[in-house]
């Protein structure tokens, strides 16, 4: 069969005529390819993490003065319940999982597709309502109980938000589980022959832990939220105290989901970050199965933790041990990744480019909410600043410093695989500088507030509190400010940035032994696994991947591996005519 | 070309496209969508479970369970419909059996039979709601009562469709055969779960 019958019956077998990049059109159909719903889901997250962006600088401008003058209370609690709310349910978790995992696990595993490719589009395609929903709320009243929704406050709240913020979150949920199940059955039976448990890339580990963990947590949190919705509705009483119900039921159910939704955002982070260090620092990742492995034990021991939410609920005392043990116990698994996250960049030869930027910016900023979360662990400290803004602090160090600045690595290693076209580098390193000024500027301050006693959720505070809050405020508007040279960057690669070619960075794993975009079904023909997905500088040198260190715009370095690389997997591929037109183009 | 997107023996690595292609019953080659059915159910058990945890968790902090003043539940009615509900996930096994074998009118007869039982289980528990003493807000117990059977309840309807739709399937478009029987398997497989839920369900709420 020639190259151009094959694609072609391969094009009406699977998603009509375009190939790869081309028809923009399909990013608003029912497509059921996993790399135009990975992208879905990335733009749509982007969009509502702006939106999230735009609550957050006005929650920071009334905060920038003690009084009350920028917006009502009332509107107040709607916008710190609603951005937090987005944040979490419509941006990180969607965005590192439904968008990354889509995009990455089946060419990271070597498969055309996901398991179950229409159950994948129904997943996408249940996000967008919801998050819209979320947002109209504004106009019938918005929620406005906090992200956490805790009874009985959000049942004598405002009912209309309340009620559509339970639905929303339910058919975000669902939306979730769905993923979970399609990526562990696709990660469970859908590998490229000869990639056993252990060859798997890294990400796919943290996205196998990190599907698990949703398939077994997000029900529960289901079903606090039907019974939940029944009380706000019907008028039962489960966590109603004036009709028996007991509220402390309800934060268990919540904490069992929302404990590990933490993990849930952060897991695919590590994952890519283990992506994005050896292929920077031409080292292979230490300790590979310490990582693989200490992402399954982060997940088992997410799911054990969550009381350590509630020290302050009337937990009993020995019960408070035991959480607060388990939850000190997840560092060390984290701290091995971290070690060996550090071990890798150790000695290497460090291209310093944005991707590498913001995954060596993601390890600090993590650490420093790693070592407060062990601080906040301990039930003496925890009494002390609960619900105060060292908590804020700690939870944005790690879903911001962590998620977010892992969310961008990820962004700016990956994009020139999905558009084809390099991202601008002078700019992306002023995005990461800016983002790193105003991240660090916007939560530092917030730990000395909190210990110094400031509450979280309020409108107005003590004066005493203002300076710091003022350079908070500012730290806020720059971290606004900085997402502009990305979204730039990002529209200006879309139509001007220059041919990636298929192996920008000189990459091992799969997905860059294809074209970039790839085509509608990934791989020409089933690749074949030549080296480990980590085995830079490693093993027999002739079949050696060799890349020198240079820049990643170097026509060479994006040509060359790549096309050595495709010849080995199949000798057929590496003449594809697609190569040398990318090669040509990027010589010019 | 060797290992092309369209060599068919190459289709049972997991390419599902060139499988609508190969074989249009999508049959062997699918054998993953059981797994699916397999790891959908177990986030299905963990929202029972997290409701039976709370069920619990009510139970262990109120003084007297069921709370003063609940009327006396009827044992008869939701024990017949146990017995029924039970049987019929032998029933339905008796179909995968017959399309194991490619007994088509087998698999229909015992599919009918197994409908016919959980239509009757889903009347039955109709009929108890509408002779029950208590209300859905009448006191925490009777809440979790009705929350808990009425969910069961929804899986039994669902299980139900799932049912017929295989069942429609195999007598209109002849769709399964002793090679191709996933959807078989799956209605199986979630009645089976559905009766599991319902004998813990009863312990709980009718037994201890």
């Amino acid at each position: 069969m020639t190259q151009a019958q094959l694609q072609e019956t391969a094009n009406i077998a699977a998603h009509g005529p375009d190939v790869g990049g081309g028809d923009w059109r399909k990013y608003f159909s029912f497509s059921t390819d996993h790399k135009v719903i990975g992208i879905q889901y990335l733009v749509t997250t982007f969009i509502f993490y702006l939106i999230g962006g735009v609550l957050a600088t006005a929650v920071r401008t009334e905060l920038a003065t003690p009084e009350v003058d920028f917006v009502s209370r009332e509107l107040y609690n709607s916008l710190f319940t609603v951005h937090a709310t987005v944040m979490i349910f419509l941006w990180i978790v969607p965005a590192g999982t439904g968008g990354f995992g889509n995009y990455l696990v089946p060419l990271l595993i070597g498969a055309r597709d996901m398991a179950f490719p229409k159950l994948n589009a129904l997943a996408f395609w249940i996000i967008p309502p919801a998050g819209i929903m979320l947002m109209l709320s504004f106009f019938v009243g918005a929620p406005g109980s906090g992200w956490t929704s805790y009874p009985p406050l959000s049942l004598v709240n405002g009912k209309a938000g309340e009620a559509i913020w339970i639905l929303s979150v339910l058919l975000l949920g669902t939306s979730s589980i769905l993923a979970a199940v399609n990526f562990l059955v696709t990660i469970w039976k859908m590998r490229v022959p000869g990639m056993g448990w252990n060859q798997m890339p890294l990400f796919v580990w943290a996205m196998l832990a990190t599907s698990a963990l949703a398939l077994i947590a997000t029900p529960v949190l289901a079903g606090a939220l039907i019974l939940l919705s029944f009380d706000l509705i019907i008028g039962t009483s489960f966590f109603n105290p004036t009709g028996g119900g007991d509220p402390i039921v309800y934060q268990h159910l919540f904490w069992f989901y929302s404990h590990p939704a933490v993990y849930i955002m952060i897991l695919p982070v590590f994952g890519m970050i283990s992506e994005i260090l050896p292929v920077h620092a031409r080292k292979p990742i230490f300790g590979y199965k310490a990582i693989a492995y200490s992402s399954l034990a982060i997940s088992f021991l997410g799911l054990i933790v969550w009381a350590h939410h509630m020290f302050t609920s009337g937990t009993p005392p020995w019960l408070r041990m035991f959480f607060m043990i388990t939850t000190m116990v997840i560092a060390v698994p984290t701290g091995i990744k971290v070690f060996s996250w550090l071990a890798t960049i150790w000695g290497g030869k460090l291209r310093l480019n944005s991707a590498m930027l913001f995954a060596m910016g993601f390890i600090s900023m993590f650490v420093i909410g790693g070592i407060s979360g062990v601080m906040v662990a301990a039930v003496p400290f925890d009494i002390h600043v609960h619900d105060t803004y060292f908590v804020v602090a700690h939870l944005h160090y790690v879903l911001f410093g962590g998620s977010v600045f892992g969310l961008y690595a990820g962004f700016y290693q990956w994009i020139p695989k999905m558009t084809g076209r390099m991202l601008n580098e002078p700019l992306g390193k002023i995005h990461f500088v800016m983002t790193l000024i105003g991240f660090n500027m916007a939560f530092l301050p917030m730990h000395k507030l909190g210990l110094e006693g400031m509450n979280r959720r309020i409108a107005e505070y003590d004066p005493k509190f203002a300076t710091l809050n003022l350079v908070c405020s500012i730290g806020a508007y720059i971290l606004a400010i900085s997402t502009f040279p990305f979204i730039i960057n990002v529209c200006w690669s879309l139509f001007r940035g220059p041919k990636a070619g298929n192996n920008p960075w000189g990459g091992l794993t799969l997905e860059w032994m294809t074209s970039s975009p790839p085509p509608v079904e990934n791989f020409e023909a089933d690749p074949v696994l030549a080296t480990g997905p980590y085995d830079y500088g490693m093993g027999d040198r002739s079949t050696q991947v060799d890349v020198p260190f240079s820049e990643p715009s170097d026509p060479d370095l994006s040509a060359g591996p790549s096309s050595s690389l495709r010849a080995k997997a199949d000798p057929a591929v590496a003449a594809h005519p697609d190569d040398r037109e990318g090669e040509s183009a990027n010589r010019e | 070309m060797t290992g092309s997107t369209l060599d068919p023996t190459k289709t049972e690595l997991n390419y599902h496209h060139a499988d609508e292609v190969a074989a249009p019953h999508g049959g062997e080659h699918h054998d993953f969508r059981i797994q699916g059915i397999i790891v959908f159910l177990i986030a299905e058990g963990m929202i029972f479970l997290g409701l039976f945890m709370a069920y619990l968790t009510f139970r262990a902090v109120a003084p007297t369970w069921p709370p003063e003043g609940t009327p006396e539940r009827e044992l008869l009615l939701p024990g017949i419909n146990t017995i029924i509900l039970i049987s019929s996930s032998f029933v339905i096994h008796n179909a995968d059996t017959a399309i194991k074998k490619n007994d088509v009118k087998g698999l229909q007869k015992w599919f009918v039979i197994t409908a016919v039982m959980g239509l009757v289980f889903l009347v039955g528990q109709i009929y108890e709601y509408f002779h029950l003493e208590f209300g859905l807000t009448t006191n925490l117990f009777a809440s979790t009562f009705y929350v808990l059977t009425g969910f069961h309840g929804l899986h039994v309807c669902f299980g139900l469709l799932l049912i017929l739709a295989v069942l429609w399937r195999s007598l209109k478009k002849d769709h399964y055969n002793s090679q191709h029987h996933f959807g078989v398997e799956a209605a199986e497989i979630y009645w089976h779960f559905v009766d599991v839920v319902w004998i813990v369900l009863f312990l709980l709420l009718y037994i201890l």
